[in-house]
């Protein structure tokens, strides 16, 4: 497909979820931390399309089966947006009632539960 | 791409969905009710909830003989398994909804809106467990979740209560994250996101497919090993746990358990050709998790973070069950469904106990917070004390047969050392158990104020059916396990 090595797209994706996964771990700042996860799903996304490509190229025989399995992919990525859409609009909401609580939404600062 | 593609619209056997459609139908009729209804007066939406749920337990019932069938395009699978798991979730349902009316009254946060966030969450827990097309235990995971985050948080004026929510969020939507990055690699292997694929693909692989589907199973586990909280993802689970409103920790506990647990259970068999990767790992995960959590449960001082770890160890127990039946198909599903069974009932009954802790706005859940339930209440006491029995694994209780279940499968496929193991750590248990059990027994310290709420007609009615639930499953074991196995 345009000359792109179906690897060159993976690579991407793995770089923009380690990427994700690296600040969720390190940032302090729930909102961040947030949109580290938010790369986390697109580069699943990515990969998601990616395959459903590939896929395509892989089979050219068999018209129904191939049909079948890259609207799988194509749907799954579909669903993710709308999924991320959905916790977007409960985080944002629960970030909203920390700060409305405390003025300040620091992680580190949330240690009321411990044993 | 000459020809446009065409759609086959699949045919649907609307028998089959029922279940979740009332559930589903109930939700947004109480959710309707509940904007007419004027503010605390929350009694009909309880009355619909559960007569909701008790409708789709007896449409689980007579489905309950069916052959197994898949239908909506493959997209939906009706079987024994699952169809137990829907009936355990729909009885954790109506249980948490009924303790919780007293409770959320009691700790002034009367919200309507709770009611159908449990059925919808409920909803998303029933479509994780009956379907083996990984789209669909995905986005049954987010309805499950989504509507918990809200729950979480509902106790909107607590600190504690929103940091749990925002803990739980951001671990829940991380966790969902590491599921879709594996769900991808597998999609991309074996070319679908059925779980059927799987097999055939890694009979046919090629040194390419190989690496992949590992990698995907490996990412799905760290996804599920999140929800089940499982050592080493567990950190989140005593902490909001703590923080949530006690019958959401109760529900959270249970229902979303035993759900991640059922689609844990699908993928692992649909992995069953590569078992000899997969085994160790589990297996080290299981042996971590229970001294985990029994050991750090020793030295807490709150009943609800108490629970929170010994759902940790619990879960560690139900992985037993994956192992077993990883070397031999027969054994491990009805240990697997008995054991969620009694552990959901005990489990709630010890938070709907603890619950009563909330009175007039402010709730206490340290130990000795539950001294004097036994001049108070007798019969909270005597519940707890039966749950605790139960969760120890003393007969006759549930509680003892699933830990017996589960300890003989594991002798049985010859996984002694998981056996050993699991007998130890029940009688680690027993310390911190009994610690409960013995706060409810204590004098209170300070005669002149009640810190215990009465008991409502309600929340006795959930701790009698736990208290003869937890009993009742143990005498009753040959009946009970046919049924979960849908004979």
């Amino acid at each position: 497909m345009n000359g792109v090595p179906l690897a060159a797209y993976i690579g991407l994706g793995m770089f923009m979820f380690t990427t994700g996964v690296v600040g969720v771990v390190i940032r302090r700042n729930p909102i961040v931390i947030f949109m580290c996860i938010e790369l986390m799903l697109n580069s699943v996304n990515l990969t998601f399309l990616t395959f459903a490509r590939y896929q395509m190229a892989s089979m050219p025989d068999d018209r129904l089966a191939m049909q079948n399995s890259m609207m799988a992919g194509q749907m799954m990525v579909i669903f993710v947006m709308a999924v991320a859409a959905a916790e977007v609009a409960v985080g944002l909401g629960i970030i909203m009632a920390i700060y409305r609580l405390r003025d300040n939404v620091d992680i580190d600062e949330l240690n009321l539960l411990r044993g | 791409m000459d020809k446009a593609f065409h759609f086959a619209i699949p045919s649907i056997e609307w028998s089959a969905l029922l279940p979740i459609i009332i559930v589903a139908l109930t939700g947004i009729c109480a959710f309707v009710v509940e904007m007419f209804q004027p503010k605390r007066e929350n009694s009909l939406i309880v009355g619909i909830s559960v007569g909701g749920l008790i409708l789709s337990g007896v449409a689980l019932f007579l489905q309950m003989d069916q052959p197994v069938f898949a239908t909506a395009g493959e997209l939906f699978l009706r079987d024994p398994f699952g169809t137990s798991i829907q009936f355990i979730l729909v009885l954790i349902s109506a249980l948490t909804i009924l303790f919780s009316e007293s409770y959320l009254r009691e700790k002034r946060i009367p919200f309507g809106e709770f009611y159908p966030l449990v059925l919808w969450s409920t909803v998303g827990a029933m479509i994780m467990a009956t379907t083996s097309n990984l789209l669909v235990i995905f986005l049954g995971l987010e309805i499950l979740s989504v509507s918990l985050y809200v729950m979480a948080g509902m106790s909107r004026s607590e600190e504690k209560s929103e940091e749990s929510a925002l803990k739980y969020f951001l671990l829940g939507a991380f966790a969902s994250g590491f599921l879709l990055y594996g769900i991808s690699f597998v999609y991309g292997s074996t070319g679908g996101l059925d779980l059927d694929f799987v097999s055939t693909t890694w009979a046919h692989h090629t040194d390419a497919t190989k690496p992949m589907l590992l990698f995907g199973l490996a990412l799905m586990l760290i996804g599920l090993g999140f929800k089940t909280s499982l050592v080493p993802f567990h950190q989140w689970t005593p902490d909001v746990y703590q923080g949530a409103p006690t019958n959401v920790s109760s529900f959270m506990a249970t229902a979303s358990k035993v759900a991640a647990f059922a689609a844990l259970w699908r993928i692992l068999n649909a992995f069953g050709p590569l078992a000899s990767y997969w085994v160790p790992v589990i297996s080290v995960l299981a042996i971590l998790t229970m001294f985990a959590g029994n050991f750090a449960a020793l030295v807490q001082k709150d009943v609800k973070r108490i629970l929170g770890y010994s759902s940790i160890a619990n879960a560690g127990y139900v992985l037993i069950a994956f192992i077993a039946h990883s070397k031999d198909y027969k054994v491990g599903a009805g240990s697997l469904l008995y054991f969620l069974l009694s552990y959901s009932l005990m489990t709630i009954g010890a938070f709907a106990v603890v619950s009563l802790g909330a009175k007039n706005g402010r709730e206490g859940t340290k130990l000795e917070d539950l001294n004097g339930m036994w001049k108070r209440s007798p019969f909270a006491a005597v519940a707890l004390f039966v749950c605790m029995a139960s969760l120890i694994g003393l007969p006759p209780t549930g509680g003892f047969v699933g830990k017996f279940l589960l300890f003989f499968d594991a002798l049985r496929t010859g996984f002694w050392p998981l056996a050993l193991v699991l007998a130890v750590n029940s009688v680690i248990s027993v310390y911190y158990y009994l610690a409960i059990a013995r706060a409810a027994f204590v004098a209170d310290s300070d005669e002149s104020e009640a810190k215990l709420s009465k008991m409502s007609r309600s929340s006795t009615s959930v701790c009698a059916i736990c208290v003869a639930g937890v009993i009742g499953i143990a005498i009753l074991y040959t009946p009970v396990s046919s049924f979960l196995a849908g004979r």
